[in-house]
């Protein structure tokens, strides 16, 4: 009898300490399918797939692939069995090229490293799925996306037939996403079967045949995707019901807060990241930014923030509350924030610029207030201890028993809800966000809608730089779209469609010429 | 300066001797380091391998008056190298498997190492006599310094100015075996599968855990081997250097942290120690060689070595190439269910 189960997990077990990360699931991967495994964060998704990956070593339970009880103790038992993991963190060695790391831990023949054979085994896969990758590339010079095929192609060459894909377009722009679902669907036409783990709705809707949905470490169900849809995948996920729609009130006053005009930025190879920008903010409005990733989004904030090195002629005026003018270009960062300018950007690696992984969340709070009280020698830690309480209990942040536990060690939504918390518990009257729901679950994210829209009730001008367009049209009042570091165009986020906002996002750029 | 141009070949040949103790040095550091261990117990390693090689060659030939010249060679080969690793293990275990901070690990080891070798140095010195410079093993010292008179003597006829035999074929065997293994070094970090390993362990940790990489066997296998390489500086220096006795003048320490320096200055790539070590050793030794120098500025020309490295990390990291960065993961301990 032919076993259509590629992997059948039985009663898997996980602890971490007092947390159990994973409780008594039982989960099957047909052969030859797509199959989503959804849940918010801290759900247990990756936590499951890793023990497949051979990374942990689950507690109780069984594994089998093929119909065969299996032991996975190491990567190496995991690639034994065929299994392929592709992390969130892509685990590549940088000063490697790609055939390189593809090869790497392979034994290969007499352990000799010959590379025109390497090469060639690579074109052959390439060619058959349709990557896109050229192996004597070093994966320092890649995109995300470019280093993600390294490590699909990776697993692929050491004859995987099960994949695994953990987060993998939380990095991905739209077109690098239909990209990679394409691939994913030859592989599929080719036997594989593939785990994608994902937060997005319509990507689940989209790419996969089954939808399994985790929450809180315990499994909920399993659905067949044409069966399922946003609202019954939500309603699973966070188990009760949660409204799609974004609250966005109307301020009753909009008040000039920021004006930038002839803003350009160049980076070190002299290339214009931002060019010749020019835009109004208010006081009482999110102002949505939206583009490609890597069209500018960083520098922009950065540049207001004073963080970059403008070209001459740049205007940018800050109007305080009070009304009065101030230019902000050659300030000092520190001023600028004195003047309530606060950015929270959310890097892909979310501790790039503004937590320090190894403090603890009220340390990472004191970065932000151990200036008061001037004179005073000692450190106040009350203060920060307070804000950081109310930022624990108004976000929902979960921490293991107390809040002092080095950062890092926390999930990467919980760190999240952190810096954004921080930062507008600063009482900022200009506040920046970048990619503030990067990663974070369906929750989660209204939590921080509703406090960016709670934010420009009170009068305070949000920058908010998204990546879902169902969100920026939703949550903002205009939108401002970035296309190689110049406006495309600034719309009402009302009456814009989305297909208008996409079309602009693309309508500057130059024929291969951005890869980012 | 005519009298500097003369003294030219003296200054390379006492810079080849010197080099090869620190390219040794170095080299074993090397081997490590691309492990992602920092090792800074290399000095410690050295004294070690010294001194046991020291101890077997004098217990075989002067003790136990044996003659055999090969046995003198293996027994303080087999010796240090053992003696070397045995130390490169302590590290290991510390560091590797109790995960003990490398720095501070690796600097006491730096001190465990000189005491050893000075404790032992010194009754060595007790039982041979009491006074410094009084252990012997002449055998053993030929066997390490002996090199082909009839290729040097021919060379040197061919050349007769400039006494090409004597510059290049009138070391002890070491000084090609360093070499060698410089050579070798290369080879495997570049063309072996297990070299790739290596290397993606020192860089990246936990992607090399991933690919299935025994990160546990490889990193104690290149500490060990590579601390066994040190040691084989530290025996050259003893046997080769000053001629097969002891000194507890704290030199060995000082190679030994220039052969870390020499590291950082090859940027961690084995055939750039080659060189790299001969250089340190002109740059060391022209003082020597400057006339009209007086004592106190005879210490500043010992700098150069240092000075060379400072400049090297300048302007590596002025051109920012990710080639000649250490390895990523260096002196980070691992530890793979850590979130």
């Amino acid at each position: 009898m032919d076993n259509l189960n590629a992997i059948e997990l039985r009663n898997i077990t996980k602890r971490f300490g007092p947390v159990v990360a994973n409780d008594n699931i039982s989960l099957q991967l047909h052969k030859g399918e797509i199959l989503s495994l959804l849940g918010e964060n801290g759900s247990g998704k990756t936590t499951l797939m890793n023990m497949l990956g051979g990374i942990y070593f689950p507690d109780e339970g069984q594994v089998f692939v093929d119909g065969e009880e299996v032991t996975i103790r190491s990567p190496k038992d995991s690639f034994a069995h065929g299994i392929g993991m592709i992390h969130q963190h892509f685990k590549l060695v940088d000063v490697f090229t790609a055939a390189e790391n593809i090869v790497l831990g392979l034994e290969g023949d007499k352990g000799k490293l010959d590379k025109a054979s390497i090469r060639k085994a690579v074109r052959e896969i390439a060619d058959r799925y349709g990557f896109d990758i050229d192996p004597d590339q070093k994966v320092y010079n890649m995109s995300v996306s470019q280093k993600q095929t390294v490590e699909i192609v990776k697993v692929l060459y050491r004859g995987a037939n099960v994949l695994i894909l953990d987060e993998p377009t939380a990095v991905l722009t739209p077109q690098e996403t239909d990209k990679l679902f394409k691939v994913m669907r030859n592989m599929k036409k080719d036997g594989k079967a593939i785990i994608i783990i994902t937060h997005k709705l319509h990507e689940v809707l989209d790419v996969s045949d089954r939808v399994v949905v985790l929450r809180k470490g315990q499994y909920i169900g399993d659905v067949e995707t044409a069966r399922a849809s946003q609202q019954s995948l939500t309603d699973m996920m966070v188990g009760h019901s949660v409204s799609l729609n974004i609250k966005c009130p109307k301020a009753e006053e909009c008040k000039d807060r920021l004006r930038v005009k002839n803003l350009t930025v160049l980076d070190k190879e002299g290339v214009k990241k931002l060019d010749n920008v020019a835009f109004d903010a208010f006081g009482g409005e999110i102002l949505g930014i939206a583009g490609i990733a890597g069209s500018g989004q960083k520098e922009l904030l950065e540049s207001i923030a004073g963080l970059q090195k403008l070209q001459p002629g740049a205007e940018i005026t800050y109007i305080s509350p009070e009304g009065e003018e101030k230019s902000l270009v050659g300030e000092d960062p520190l001023d600028i924030i004195h003047d309530g300018v606060l950015l929270s950007f959310v890097p892909e690696d979310r501790f790039g610029m503004g937590l320090a992984g190894s403090l603890c969340i009220n340390d990472n709070v004191m970065l932000r207030t151990f200036r008061r009280g001037k004179g005073n020698p000692f450190l106040d830690k009350k203060y920060p201890a307070g804000v950081a309480e109310k930022i624990v209990n108004d976000l929902e942040v979960v921490t293991p028993n107390n809040n002092r536990i080095p950062i890092r060690r926390l999930s990467g939504g919980n760190v999240q809800k952190v810096l954004v918390g921080r930062e507008i518990s600063c009482n900022p009257t200009l506040l920046m966000t970048a990619y503030a729901v990067r990663g974070l679950d369906i929750n989660t994210s209204y939590t921080i809608y509703n406090l960016l829209t709670e934010q420009k009730m009170k009068g305070v001008a949000v920058i908010y730089v998204g990546e879902d367009l169902d969100v920026l049209l939703e949550l903002c009042d205009r939108i401002l779209v970035l296309c190689g570091g110049q406006v495309s165009g600034i719309v009402d986020a009302h009456s814009v469609t989305k297909e208008e906002v996409g079309l602009l996002m693309t309508q500057f750029r130059k024929e291969g010429a951005e890869n980012a | 300066m005519l009298e500097f141009l003369t003294s030219l070949p003296t200054l390379l040949h006492s810079a080849i001797v010197f080099g090869t103790v620190i390219m040794l040095g170095a080299l074993g550091e090397i081997l490590t380091e691309k492990s992602g261990n920092l090792n800074l117990g290399v000095p410690g390693i050295m004294y070690i391998g010294a001194i046991a090689g020291l101890i077997a060659a004098y217990f075989y030939e002067v003790q136990g008056g044996g003659t055999n010249q090969i046995i003198c060679l293996v027994v303080a080969l087999v010796a240090a190298f053992a003696a070397s690793m045995a130390a490169g293990l302590i590290y290991s275990f510390l560091t590797i498997t109790l995960r003990t901070n490398q720095n501070v690990t690796g600097l006491t080891l730096t001190i465990f190492g000189s005491g050893v070798g000075n404790f032992f140095g010194c009754s060595l010195t007790k039982l041979a006599g009491g006074q410094p410079g009084q252990i012997k093993v002449p055998i053993t010292n030929t066997v390490f310094t002996a090199y082909s008179e009839k290729l040097v003597k021919w060379l040197d006829d061919l050349t007769p100015h400039i006494g090409l035999g004597n510059l290049l074929f009138s070391y002890g065997f070491l000084t090609y075996v360093a070499i060698a293994i410089a050579i070798a070094m290369w080879f495997f970090f570049k063309r072996t599968r297990s070299g790739l390993c290596l290397r993606s362990v020192g860089e990246n940790t936990a992607t090399a855990d991933a690919a299935g990489i025994n990160v546990t066997k490889y990193k104690y296998l290149a500490t060990c081997i590579g601390a066994g390489i040190s040691g084989l500086g530290g025996l050259y220096y003893v046997m080769s250097y000053i001629g097969g006795t002891w000194e507890s003048l704290g030199t060995i320490e000082a190679l030994g942290w220039l052969a870390v320096a020499l590291v950082i200055f090859t940027t961690w790539k084995p055939i750039r120690a080659i060189w790299g070590a001969y250089l340190f050793g002109v740059l060391y030794w022209s003082y020597y060689y400057i006339p009209g120098l007086d004592r106190s500025s005879m210490e500043l020309f010992k700098m150069l070595p240092y000075l060379a490295t400072l400049a090297i990390l300048m302007i590596v990291s002025f051109r920012r190439k990710p080639e000649d960065q250490p390895p990523a993961s260096l002196g980070l301990p691992y530890f793979r269910e850590e979130r």
